[in-house]
């Protein structure tokens, strides 16, 4: 089911007016009325692998772009899974794997044009392959050797946020922004169904309602915020709470990439032509911990694991290719071979990563400059040195 | 030159922002029609468009949030909260996000965001509305603080703010903004982070800054009914402080009173004192002193004469300093 709270909302959005140019672009708008008839989840490709409709979404891919969905999913996961054993072995100080995640991610990341723009969580490895942001870039901040460090505008690809939900009020200003300029560029806000209940969150939501900004807010419900269920965060599903903010929810199957694929590219036209906001809650689940440092025996069973692994969403697709003679074994035998070589370069990569300069600590505080920063910067440059100073004076 | 009063030198900044920067933005609540709880936006909406003077939801974290957002795609926000003490909700955008996101990202982007705030006391206000919380941010590295004590620096501090690169912190003394001052929009300004000697003296060096500046200047007026030559520094930069110039001064003086609103414990005058005592040490014939606000809550309005320092309590730590 999905929920429009806009239908029948009297006064047009103050947006609506400029929003002219961008009816040229004009696509069929989707159908998001209550349609009684609908399930209350959109799913386009079963668990089984088995295509179905759904009344008010639909994709038709072509093979070769089904097979990229395939092969982006499995090299995201060879990649998790790649980082999360390179932090056992002590190279990263920390991973948070996508684990089961992959169809929500790379379903909305691949939705996506160029000129949009994402703000990511910390989990986002999937977005961040579907920008062609390169994996060794995600595991700098892991590694400790920096914060984050890409250039977001290079990809438009923002920086991993960590504190929870800060980044959707970033999408919101980037989107006003984004709206003003006249563009029909929108931008997509990930967060978790544990951020709902930040008040920045729900702040961002008033925001965009408000100055119908074209942002989307993806919600990947992964039911676990570390070791809270998501009944801690809600009453009530939460796609449902974008009613009472004035835009539309829906709710799809986030194992299942076509119709994160199908939602998503929905929610985007619909920003790109005026329509404003919306949210989609991608349903789906926390395959692995919240991250190498979770032990989550302590707050979940594993029926409940094994029950979400019957419906892997790289499994799905893959029986879908198969069964309808899109994929032969050479096509998966080339994917195994360059998952292997794109691991093998993500190992080397991290731990010929070099540290960063101890005076870097100084870098980049302030674009214009600032005397305190210089001042303890020469100091302690000078203690530093007095070191070297005081060994050479030892040779002697 | 023009003599005007503190709100409307923030007023013609603005505009003149706005019109010579197509990416400036003014964001806050009731900035648009209202003009602003102080009037400081007044106008400018009508003149430049909801667009561009844009009237937000009653949420501090969405606006700072948001106008993080907006710098990120190439526009320069000028936000005002509306109140001092409404600025906790959007503290963690500020020191969490704003302050550092220039440095996370290895220089990659930029975030030049103002963020006015009138601040202080002495209005008779109710709870809430009378803080000094400079401090917080000042001690924040990504940030910059400044505030400015008089018209002119009024309207030449918002300028330089706006054209800086990094997040501004812009504190206006609330209980001033109706004194006025000669404000040349055709003058060359000093830059933005450097102190300035407001009144020259050879006994004892006041430091103030935003508010206290007019209450030091009485305090150098009376001193000197008595021969005693106080010179009064203005900081009007808190983030970075310009301590070369009150270094000078003190190395002429030999004595330092430092005062704010603010409480003293952990307040600015710590920071001055604690780094004019190393810079100062052989020239210091006193401990520097600090005189501010009390380790209490700001008090109801009817004891903020009390709390407030004011001539009396900053003469009698002027006088404890001269007796050493």
């Amino acid at each position: 089911m999905t929920v429009d709270s806009t239908a029948g909302a009297g006064k047009a959005p103050r947006a609506a007016k400029k929003a002219a140019p961008r009816t040229r672009a004009k696509a069929k708008a989707p159908r998001t009325a209550t349609t009684a008839a609908a399930p209350e989840l959109v799913q386009l490709l079963t668990p089984e692998g088995e295509r179905v409709e759904h009344p008010d979404y639909s994709i038709d891919l072509s093979p070769q772009e089904l097979r990229g969905l395939y092969r982006d999913m499995v090299l995201t996961r060879r990649f998790d899974g790649e980082a999360a054993a390179l932090q056992r072995q002590g190279e990263l100080g920390l991973w948070a794997s996508l684990l089961g995640q992959e169809a929500a991610q790379i379903g909305s990341g691949r939705a996506l044009r160029d000129d949009d723009y994402v703000f990511p969580t910390y989990r986002e490895h999937g977005v961040a392959w579907c920008r062609g942001v390169d994996p060794l870039n995600l595991l700098g901040m892991f590694r400790g050797v920096n914060h984050g460090g890409w250039d977001p505008n290079q990809n438009n690809f923002h920086l991993y946020t960590i504190v929870i939900g800060s980044q959707t009020l970033h999408a919101t200003g980037y989107a006003m922004g984004a709206q003003m300029d006249g563009t029909d560029s929108a931008v997509i806000a990930y967060f978790g169904d544990g951020a709902s209940s930040q008040g920045d969150v729900n702040e961002a939501f008033t925001f965009a309602a408000v100055y119908n900004a074209p942002v989307i807010f993806f919600c990947q419900n992964n039911q676990w915020a570390i070791s809270e269920p998501t009944e801690k965060q809600t009453r009530v599903p939460l796609y449902q709470r974008a009613a009472g903010f004035g835009f539309p929810g829906v709710r799809v199957d986030g194992n299942d990439v076509l119709a994160v694929m199908a939602v998503t590219r929905a929610a985007l036209e619909r920003a790109r032509t005026g329509q404003g906001p919306m949210l989609i809650e991608a349903f789906t689940y926390r395959m692995g911990a919240h991250t190498t440092s979770d032990d989550p025996t302590r707050y979940r069973h594993d029926d409940e694991r094994e029950a979400w692994a019957l419906k892997d969403p790289i499994s799905r697709l893959r029986t879908y290719l198969a069964d309808n003679g899109l994929a032969d074994e050479e096509f998966l035998a080339d994917i195994d071979a360059e998952s292997d070589r794109m691991a093998k370069r993500v190992r080397e990569g991290v731990r010929n990563m070099p540290d960063p300069e101890t005076l870097a600590i100084f870098d980049n505080v302030y674009a214009d400059g600032h005397a305190l920063v210089d001042e303890e910067r020469a100091a302690f440059a000078e203690y530093q040195a007095s070191f070297a100073d005081a060994a050479a004076g030892e040779g002697h | 030159m023009t003599r005007m009063p503190i709100v409307k030198a923030l007023n013609t900044s603005l505009r003149k922002a706005l019109e010579t920067d197509p990416k400036v933005l003014i964001m806050g609540e009731d900035v648009g029609k209202l003009g602003g709880v102080f009037r400081v936006t007044d106008g400018l909406q009508k003149d430049f468009g909801e667009d561009r003077v844009i009237d937000t939801p009653l949420a501090e974290s969405g606006i700072v949030g948001t106008a993080i957002g907006l710098a990120l795609r190439g526009y320069r926000p000028v936000v005002e909260i509306q109140f001092d003490g409404f600025v906790y909700p959007a503290y963690d955008q500020i020191v969490t996000q704003l302050a550092k996101m220039h440095a996370r990202a290895l220089g990659k982007v930029k975030l030049p965001v103002v963020i006015r705030i009138p601040y202080a006391g002495g209005i008779g206000a109710v709870e809430h509305h009378s803080e000094s919380p400079e401090a917080y941010f000042a001690h924040t590295a990504g940030l910059k603080v400044v505030t400015p004590a008089n018209a002119s620096d009024a309207y030449w501090m918002l300028q330089q703010a706006i054209a800086t690169d990094d997040p501004v912190i812009f504190f206006e003394p609330k209980a001033r903004y109706y004194d006025k001052g000669e404000v040349s929009t055709e003058a060359i300004p000093d830059p933005l982070h450097k102190a300035r000697v407001v009144a020259e003296g050879t006994d004892l060096t006041l430091a103030a800054y935003g508010p206290m500046v007019r209450v030091a200047l009485e305090v150098a007026a009376a001193a000197a009914e008595d021969g005693r030559g106080i010179e009064v520094v203005d900081l009007r930069s808190l983030s970075p402080v310009d301590f070369d110039t009150l270094q000078a001064s003190v190395e002429k003086t030999g004595r330092l009173v430092v005062t704010h609103e603010a409480p003293v414990f952990l307040g600015m005058g710590s920071e001055i004192a604690a780094r004019i005592s190393e810079r100062c040490f052989y020239h210091l014939e006193a401990p520097v002193l600090r005189v501010g606000g009390f380790h209490a809550p700001y008090p109801p309005s009817r004891l903020e004469d009390e709390y407030l320092p004011d001539l009396d309590r900053v003469l009698d730590a002027v006088d404890r300093a001269l007796a050493f």
